[in-house]
């Protein structure tokens, strides 16, 4: 999936969805680095792709569609500029800039592979906004249209298209370099990178708002990004870290929401449903993640997700490595959350009160007094202990904290159980 | 080309800064200064006087009206520039966090915009 080349096929067979999908973010790298112009490399690939539309479909799809595309739009903008940009002193040299290098690097060359990873850091430089530089990543790299951006992200497509035109004119205007960052800023540039990849995952595993759970196209998105950035930098362990996490939690998609749209917890859900293919890609790719030396967070989190991967169920899945991982990650990254997770792999491996004992010095700082999972994880001990009342109350707490309806339904669903306990035992 | 650095500071934490800090910084900037001369990309650049001798000028229905120092109030005033020249906006923000006035407020970088004529 992903970046293979599309042969030439028959028009009625031939899928130009797809081949703009899976090709549009190779032909704007290489049209953005020739012009050196986002707005012009883009209006020139969306006029090939359009004269594509019609040609192929009357003429067949030719040999090399990718090299058409690109031969295509550099004439396109050759004439936008002769046409336009009559007086603009600029012209001689954009249209010597549009007739030169454009040739088609051989298949899976390393040109077109540093073209794209240029792109991608110019789109997470950190001086873009954050929501601006996921915008961009994937309407540059993924091909999405800003209709589909606006509408993952519950943006109106007026707002994103200004989004999206702001963060392109910042760029030009401020000369963000298009190029990967010289040594000395590529670790921290690369963390950017890669905390929008996974920011566009979660918010299709994780719809944050919304009736929906899950936003499958996002996560798949996501995955393609990392999928590049491992193809594009091989000895990095943090790409292929992230990659495997995707993966593997991509892997449970279908089991996470029963036939009634509701959340199932990772203990209930249907193994024998998760797919196979993909955990093993990811379990490799987890395993070679940790073995690279100084293995990062992101590297540590796909050994995490590994370990419930391999288990055949909850009860005989390994919580002591999960809660030593859990740990070693907290000396990388320390936060709140990542102390959580490692209470709740210890309540496991330990005992459900020496959970709720570390859980609770975590809330007594207040460090989490607004994150949802904390007063679910910890409303879950305290049933597993029996005592159903403070239960009750910290699902309440959970309650009043959590964004989107599934997992709402979920919580009030856990507090009505625990209730009906709590009477039944008083 | 050319990039605005604008130096941002609280005056009110400036003025509560030990004599021995202040001559650092005195010195630090003047370190900073003839670096980027050296280097060629030093275009120009001032400190400016206190927030409390700025006044503001603005013109309205044909009339000058004038008020004193800037306007609103921020917690961090602007309290110098640099003027200078960098490849792009990478180089502009390395030049700026050497600036010493960075480690105790910020700076903002604006490329200043080529007109042609």
């Amino acid at each position: 999936m992903g970046i293979s080349v599309a042969s030439p096929m028959a028009p009625s067979t031939y899928d130009i969805d797809r081949f703009y999908r899976e090709e549009f973010g190779r032909i704007l790298a290489t049209l953005i680095r020739v012009l050196g112009d986002f707005d012009r490399a883009e209006e020139a690939a969306h006029d090939a792709f359009a004269a594509a539309l019609e040609q192929w479909d009357r003429d067949g799809v030719p040999d090399n569609p990718r090299a058409w595309i690109i031969g295509v739009a550099r004439h396109k903008v050759i004439d936008r500029i002769r046409r336009a940009a009559r007086f603009d002193l600029r012209r001689d040299e954009l249209i010597r800039m549009a007739e030169s290098d454009t040739s088609d690097a051989p298949d899976g060359s390393d040109a077109f592979a540093d073209e794209r990873l240029r792109l991608i850091f110019t789109c997470c430089h950190p001086a873009l906004a954050d929501d601006a530089k996921v915008a961009l990543s994937l309407h540059t790299l993924c091909g999405l249209k800003t209709e589909e951006i606006a509408h993952a992200f519950l943006t109106a497509p007026t707002t994103m298209a200004q989004r999206l035109v702001r963060a392109k004119r910042k760029i030009r205007a401020a000369n963000i370099p298009y190029e990967v960052p010289s040594p000395e800023l590529l670790a921290e540039r690369l963390q950017s990178v890669m905390a929008v990849v996974y920011l566009v995952f979660n918010e299709g595993y994780t719809a944050s708002s919304g009736d929906r759970l899950m936003r499958t196209d996002l996560s798949a998105e996501a995955i393609r990004l990392a999928r590049v950035l491992v193809e594009l930098m091989p000895t990095e362990s943090e790409p292929r870290g992230l990659l495997a996490m995707m993966l593997l939690h991509d892997s449970r998609r279908d089991t996470r929401v029963d036939e009634h749209g509701e959340m199932v917890l990772l203990e209930h859900q249907d193994r024998s449903r998760w797919d196979r293919a993909q955990i093993a890609e990811g379990l490799a790719l987890a395993e070679r993640a940790l073995q690279i030396e100084n293995a990062g967070p992101y590297a540590i989190q796909a050994a995490i997700v590994a370990e419930h991967s391999r288990a055949a169920d909850a009860e005989t899945t390994d919580w002591k490595r999960i809660a030593e991982l859990y740990a070693r990650l907290h000396r990388l990254q320390p936060s709140p959350v990542i102390e959580l997770n490692r209470a709740v792999a210890i309540a496991m491996a330990e005992g459900a009160d020496v959970g709720l004992a570390l859980i609770d010095s975590i809330a007594n700082r207040g460090d989490l007094h607004d994150y949802h999972l904390m007063w679910a994880a910890r409303a879950d001990l305290l049933r597993r202990l029996g005592r159903f009342s403070e239960a009750a109350e910290s699902y309440t707490m959970a309650l009043g904290r959590v964004g989107s309806a599934p997992e709402r339904q979920f919580l009030r669903r856990q507090l009505d159980e625990v209730m009906r306990h709590g009477s039944r035992l008083g | 080309m050319q990039y605005m650095l604008l130096i941002y500071d609280s005056e009110a934490d400036g003025k509560k800064r030990p004599d021995a800090e202040r001559q650092q910084m005195f010195q630090d900037y003047g370190t900073f200064t003839r670096e980027i001369a050296q280097a060629g990309k030093l275009k120009a650049g001032d400190p400016l006087e206190p927030s409390t001798t700025a006044t503001t000028v603005r013109v309205r229905n044909g009339k000058t009206v004038v008020t004193d120092g800037p306007f609103a109030e921020t917690k961090e005033q602007l309290g110098g520039y640099y003027l200078v020249e960098a490849k792009d906006l990478d180089e502009a923000i390395a030049i700026a966090a050497k600036v010493p006035g960075s480690k105790f407020g910020s700076i903002e970088v604006r490329p200043v915009r080529k007109m042609s004529m």
